[in-house]
């Protein structure tokens, strides 16, 4: 556990210092909160209704890039060499990574929580349904995303690549979170708690599959 | 079956230049040929022979897919070979991860563009069909619809690994892991127009509880049988031609490290006769030297 939190404090703090999280990727998921804005002509009703959706796939193109900067983090400087020379196992460098990730998402999604309760008008009728999808949710997309980033990362072609690889991976996650928030944000009648629950299996899938696949491809990062 | 997949023709002894010139075996003519001969059958039976779908309505206005129930005969078998490709890739990418053997990764990788190219057909002829019998190209409400394009995209990314230029096994061993993750779709796919019935348009399977005319059935299963074949054909062509690009691979590798170890062998040889010329124009002064010694006096 403590090799865990060790790799995730690493890269919260090679984070914190290069304060790229703050200055390009909170703003990129702002700007997409309001471009969408744009799109739908700020039509109040049409924003507020469709805000879960528009807000889950602004996450996700955000987490694209966070997912890359990971592990663009991982790559530099042969930290990828010296993760594996470490001895630690690599279920515990992705479960590490993967901390790292989830923590920087949680804090992005109550940003763009904040994001659209003021731009999109959405009002939030049950903030335990809210948080709970939302920190399900992030499990999983941190996961894949940490997986997926690894796989993507030796090739050559990571930018291009890994969205291929992954918004179809997201999209599972992106359905039962897009519902289970429309009952939170009251847009919309569904069994919110069911639908979190689908996300939360999805997500717990993600988690385990992904550190049972992470030492297979890590052996293959040259 | 190893040897049925295996390079249609083996370098002789001392000739380590694969065979480029073709994939074909007389498996494959023979395999070809029955392709060939089923699809004229699969056409006749269901352009010709096989009736449309028309039944009497509540008030005797006809109903049914009329004429589009045809598609059917290229859009279940393809939706069915293309599970079984994925299912390959999988199964294939399963063993690369166990015994690290380079035929099952070749396999997986045929076996995942073929899934694609039936997958993506399925996805075709269901959107034809879709547009007069439904009365739209897409539905997003329609869980089978969009698994199935899940599964494409998919399979998608596992052919994308492969086509990036890493080493052979650092490519193995990424789209391996792909292809094993991607299968899980497969139940949730097949099993999708029972877990959500409200949530389709599909209709449950009439296949399996045979639900379907005579002539119907029978163009039905002959549709499966060809695509099978073709399926077996497209499978053979392919896994031969990924083996011979991974050893034209190899060979050029091996070309350009005997071609390095040529010029280094010249560059010795150009440095010790560049040496042997310095000794004797050194030997030829120390001779030439007392002799002026000699003469001085």
């Amino acid at each position: 556990m403590r090799s865990v939190l060790l790799i995730a404090a690493k890269d919260l703090r090679i984070e914190l210092r290069s304060r790229v999280f703050l200055y390009q990727i909170v703003p990129f998921a702002a700007t997409t909160l309001i471009l969408l804005g744009f799109a739908l002509d700020a039509d109040r009703a049409s924003l507020r209704n469709f805000s879960p959706g528009l807000y889950w796939v602004t996450v996700l193109l955000a987490a694209l890039l966070t997912a890359q900067r990971s592990i663009s983090i991982e790559r530099s400087g042969g930290l990828t060499d010296a993760m594996r020379l470490s001895g630690v196992a690599p279920p515990k460098i992705f479960a590490g990574k993967s901390l790292a990730l989830f923590v920087y998402l949680m804090v992005l999604e109550l940003l763009m929580l904040a994001g659209v309760a003021i731009l999109y008008e959405a009002d939030l009728v049950d903030v335990g349904l809210a948080v709970a999808t939302a920190a399900a949710a992030t499990v999983g997309i941190a996961g894949a995303g940490t997986l997926y980033g690894v796989l993507a990362g030796g090739s050559g072609v990571r930018e291009t690549l890994l969205p291929i690889l992954l918004l179809p991976v997201f999209a599972p996650v992106l359905i039962a979170a897009t519902r289970a928030f429309g009952d939170a944000l009251g847009t919309s009648a569904v069994n919110g708690w069911g639908w979190f629950g689908v996300g939360a299996i999805c997500s717990a899938v993600y988690a385990l599959g992904g550190g049972l696949a992470y030492g297979p491809l890590l052996e293959t990062e040259s | 079956m190893r040897s049925l997949l295996g390079p249609p023709s083996r370098p002789a002894a001392g000739d380590e230049t694969p065979s480029l010139a073709h994939t074909g075996s007389r498996a494959t003519k023979l395999l070809g040929f029955s392709l060939l001969a089923g699809l004229i059958l699969l056409c006749l039976f269901a352009f010709v022979f096989s009736p449309e779908d028309r039944r009497a309505g509540p008030e005797g206005t006809p109903i049914g897919q009329f004429d589009a129930v045809r598609l059917m005969y290229i859009h279940v078998p393809s939706a069915i070979w293309a599970y079984a490709g994925f299912g390959l890739c999988a199964l294939g990418s399963a063993v690369y991860l166990w015994k690290r053997s380079v035929w099952w990764d070749r396999l997986a990788h045929a076996g995942a563009e073929i899934g694609l190219v039936f997958c993506g057909i399925t996805l075709l002829t269901g959107m034809i069909w879709g547009r007069p019998v439904w009365g739209t190209w897409w539905d997003w409400g329609d869980v089978r619809l969009v698994t199935t394009l899940m599964l494409f995209l998919v399979y998608l990314g596992y052919v994308a690994v492969r086509s990036t230029a890493a080493s052979q096994t650092a490519r193995a061993g990424r789209s391996a892991v792909l292809g094993v993750a991607g299968v899980v779709l497969i139940p949730i796919v097949n099993r999708s127009v029972e877990w959500w019935e409200n949530r389709t348009l599909h209709q449950q399977s009439t296949l399996a509880e045979l639900r379907i005319a005579d002539l119907t059935l029978f163009t039905l299963v002959l549709g499966i049988v060809v695509c099978g074949l073709a399926f077996a054909w497209i499978l053979l062509h392919r896994f031969r031609v990924a083996w011979l690009e991974s050893e034209a691979e190899r060979w050029a590798m091996q070309a350009a490290i005997e071609e390095r170890r040529k010029e280094a062998a010249r560059g010795e040889e150009a440095a010790r006769q560049e040496e042997a010329a310095r000794g004797e124009e050194a030997a030829r002064q120390e001779e030439a030297a007392p002799r002026e010694e000699v003469r001085k006096p």
